[in-house]
């Protein structure tokens, strides 16, 4: 077996840096007379970046949190606080965290203001609203109705009208008035951030790929809390760059990539190097997932002239706000683009509306790909929901399946031909 | 009482009254989900507005699409659907909600359950102007939705009395539940529940008649009614369906003398105004009604509407109720229980499985909690 040694993603440690520094900088927003807003991650950032308020992402935390390993101590202070263990890890933990400044970095820096758009799910509305009460700022809510089958003019009109008053909502927070050229600069460098990303996903298309989805769990961090910043645009064109590079040279991210799989929903934060080392020693590379691709998902819809209108349907016909037939064919559309064997799929206690209707999509890929999918249940965050023993053997199960698959098709091949 | 009869009836077993009228009744059933679907566009249309319920049967089929974490009402529903329990309905109303809904709806659309399917995407704040004028349009876009599968007209006169009918429901039924906490006990727990739930199920003109007897008759009953002494409790919390835990306080000897349920006060709280628009007139129902916690009103309004609630009905206690997995709900819970800890009201939390335990558990929960008060 090769064991060949894989370079490291320079990148990373700019990322590491640049995440740093960003995180000094919010904590210091008061001293540097600027205003903080936390804000889900799926939410329209960019009016922020335009008010040059500090944008703040209690997911990110949530991430942080799980990838250090520090939510089953958080999601059981929290449970002592009265919430259910069955809700959303994040939640959970960032709640627990607040009146403790608890967590990897001693607390997120408190919130000036809240902002929460739903596009994602119920959860985050019940959590802003947990944070209002706590922290006494104003919460405004972007309210993005679910497009099951269409995206209806009622809606349009109804977002569009959000927009506005988001921006009222900012310049009363702010004392100051809506910047409508910084805008649509900010557009431009969000719209180009979001094209080097998706360029950055797409290099998986190569054989072997360059990066895996776990490498995409990393790299994500900055578009989803620096999108419309140059920064964001700088830090992607050089990891665009160096990924070609891996790609010109041959370097795959796995030492031999057998098996391409695409994983659907949020990572496991705790497991991610354990996961990543599994598949790999199992020949599997997971070159793309349904998670890192939302934050680039929505771009067709986006209109560089017209940026502030286009941003409703943008932020509305996101992955989780549509239909699970719509989300299927998203999924099929992946499978097509990178070439994909196999299907994992995160059943995460946590997400309820990433989750709920996976079965139904693994049946719509099963019909019309007729690849195999594994089902791994788990929670991105609190690790008690997770078995490594069961997740092993399943993993296991599943490459085995996988690899007798490949063989017979080959044979079938050869009989063919 | 003779005429409690008849919801005792249908309270035991939803899923044979919607076959029977299915099988004797012109009007066709229209399932919905949750009270936030207009009753009054479904009667306007002529059609039957059915709540579902889940059978009580064991999760399997819906197993195949559905995790275990995800609330009893929605996998039942499901289960009950794919074993052909709602063979009688013609189409199913979701309105949006929870995440587990929408997500129910998109496995209803592609399963076919139903012959018809819609969505009322309505808006998750209600407050302010935008929000309002989205709501009104949703409902309008439902009412061309139903007028199209009906191959009819819906004019405002057809929601007026509809309007008006509905109107008389929630107005008997609060009726009959004041005069319950003003005696508490004066019909029974059993019977309370039974009325609840069967006013969700019940051919609604034949409802509006028989709640009138039931509330003369209660009425009658007055001048000979000796209060049991029972400490006074609120329900508070939600079931999209509702388990018999009525029936479980009054055992541990409490007296129920109001509630902060979608499926019982909250929903008849407020009239639809006869003055206006109709469609107008029934969003700001909507908007006015009190919190359900899937929605936004402000960040207390659940809080104070709890509070108001227990000093109205001069309450000693809150039981509070959920289903497993029921986020919204579970969100609420421990600002709800903090706003009482701060005014010195006891409350007690039930978070309720699959099945209520069989064994008298939570009998014996309230009875300490009731010492405790
Ligand atoms: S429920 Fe899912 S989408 Fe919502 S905050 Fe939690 S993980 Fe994110
Ligand atoms: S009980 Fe809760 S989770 Fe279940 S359908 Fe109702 S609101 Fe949704």
């Amino acid at each position: 077996m090769e064991t060949k040694e894989i370079p490291k993603v320079r990148a990373v440690k700019k990322m590491k840096e640049l995440m740093t520094t960003y995180y000094i900088e919010a904590k210091t927003a008061r001293d540097s007379g600027r205003k903080v807003a936390w804000i889900t991650s799926g939410g329209p950032v960019e009016p922020l970046i335009a008010m040059d308020i500090i944008p703040v992402y209690p997911e990110n935390h949530g991430a942080m949190i799980g990838a250090s390993k520090m939510g089953v101590d958080l999601c059981q202070k929290a449970e002592a606080m009265g919430y259910s263990p069955d809700l959303c890890s994040y939640a959970r933990s960032d709640i627990a965290c607040a009146p403790l400044d608890g967590g990897p970095i001693g607390g997120l820096p408190k919130p000036d203001m809240l902002i929460c758009c739903n596009n994602i799910c119920g959860t985050v509305l019940k959590w802003y609203e947990v944070q209002a009460r706590f922290f006494h700022v104003p919460l405004f809510i972007l309210d993005t109705p679910c497009c099951h089958t269409t995206f209806s003019p009622e809606a349009k009109k109804y977002v569009l009208a959000q927009f506005d008053e988001y921006i009222r909502f900012l310049e009363d927070a702010t004392g100051r008035r809506f910047d409508y050229d910084r805008i649509k600069e900010v557009g431009k460098l969000s719209l180009q951030a979001q094209r080097l990303w998706q360029a950055v996903l797409d290099m998986a298309i190569n054989r072997p790929a360059p990066l895996s989805a776990f490498d995409a769990f990393f790299h994500l961090a900055l578009i989803v809390t620096l999108r419309g910043t140059q920064t964001a645009v700088d830090y992607y064109q050089t990891l665009l760059g160096e990924i070609q590079q891996r790609v010109a040279q041959g370097i795959g991210a796995v030492g031999r990539e057998t098996y391409r799989l695409l994983w659907d929903n949020l990572p496991i934060w705790y497991r991610t190097k354990w996961l990543s080392e599994k598949f790999s020693s199992l020949d599997a590379c997971l070159v793309a997932d349904t998670y890192t691709s939302a934050w680039c998902g929505s771009l067709k819809y986006i209109n560089e002239e017209n940026f502030l209108d286009s941003l409703a349907e943008g932020y509305c016909r996101i992955y989780l706000n549509i239909g699970i037939d719509q989300m299927a064919q998203e999924v099929i559309g992946m499978i097509d683009k990178y070439e994909v064997d196999g299907l994992v799929m995160h059943s995460n206690r946590s997400c309820k509306p990433y989750s709920f209707g996976q079965y139904d999509i693994q049946r719509i890929i099963t019909k019309e790909r007729g690849i195999p999918s594994l089902i791994i249940e788990a929670d991105m965050v609190d690790e008690r929901s997770f078995s490594e023993a069961q997740v092993e053997t399943r993993i296991e199960a599943f490459m085995e399946m996988l690899a007798e698959k490949k063989s017979t098709h080959v044979s079938e091949q050869h009989l063919e031909s | 009482m003779d005429t409690m009869q008849a919801f005792r009836d249908v309270a035991a077993n939803p899923l044979a009254y919607g076959d029977q009228y299915h099988r004797t009744k012109d009007r066709p059933l229209m399932g919905y989900l949750c009270s936030w679907v207009p009753e009054e566009l479904i009667l306007a249309a002529g059609l039957h507005p059915f709540r579902l319920m889940a059978a009580k049967i064991n999760i399997n089929r819906a197993d195949g699409h559905l995790q275990s974490y995800c609330c009893s009402l929605v996998r039942g529903v499901l289960e009950t659907a794919l074993g052909g329990g709602f063979g009688f309905l013609k189409g199913v109303i979701f309105p949006h909600t929870c995440d587990s809904i929408q997500r129910l709806s998109d496995i209803w659309r592609l399963q076919g359950i139903t012959p018809l399917h819609a969505d009322l995407v309505l808006p998750v704040k209600l407050n302010n102007e935008s929000a309002r004028i989205y709501f009104q349009e949703v409902l309008t876009r439902l009412k061309v939705e139903i007028e199209s599968w009906r191959g009819i007209a819906i004019n405002d006169d057809d929601l007026r009395q509809a309007i008006a009918l509905m109107n008389r429901i929630r107005q008997t039924l609060k009726d009959i539940f004041e005069l319950n906490a003003a005696a508490p006990g004066i019909i029974s727990a059993q019977d309370s529940y039974a009325l609840t739930r069967s006013s969700l199920l019940m051919d609604r003109f034949d409802l509006a008649e028989k709640l009138a007897l039931v509330k003369s008759e209660l009425d009658s009953r007055l001048a000979e009614y000796q209060s049991g002494g029972g400490k006074r409790l609120i329900i508070a919390g939600g079931f999209c369906d509702l388990p018999d835990i009525y029936g479980i306080i009054a055992n541990a000897g409490a007296d129920l003398v109001g509630d902060d349920l979608c499926v019982a006060g909250r929903s008849w709280s407020e009239p639809v105004a006869a003055d206006r628009n109709p469609l107008l007139a029934i969003t700001e129902r909507y908007l006015k009604r009190p919190g359900c916690p899937a929605k936004h009103q402000s960040v207390t309004s659940r809080g104070e509407h709890l509070l108001q609630l227990v000093r109205e009905k001069k309450a000693d206690g809150v039981i509070f109720t959920w289903l497993k997995f029921c986020d919204p709900h579970a969100f609420d819970y421990p600002y709800l229980k903090d706003f009482l800890d701060r005014a010195g009201i006891p409350s007690l939390a039930l978070e309720l499985e699959d099945q209520l335990p069989g064994d008298g558990q939570m009998k014996t929960r309230i009875e300490a909690f009731l010492e405790t008060i």
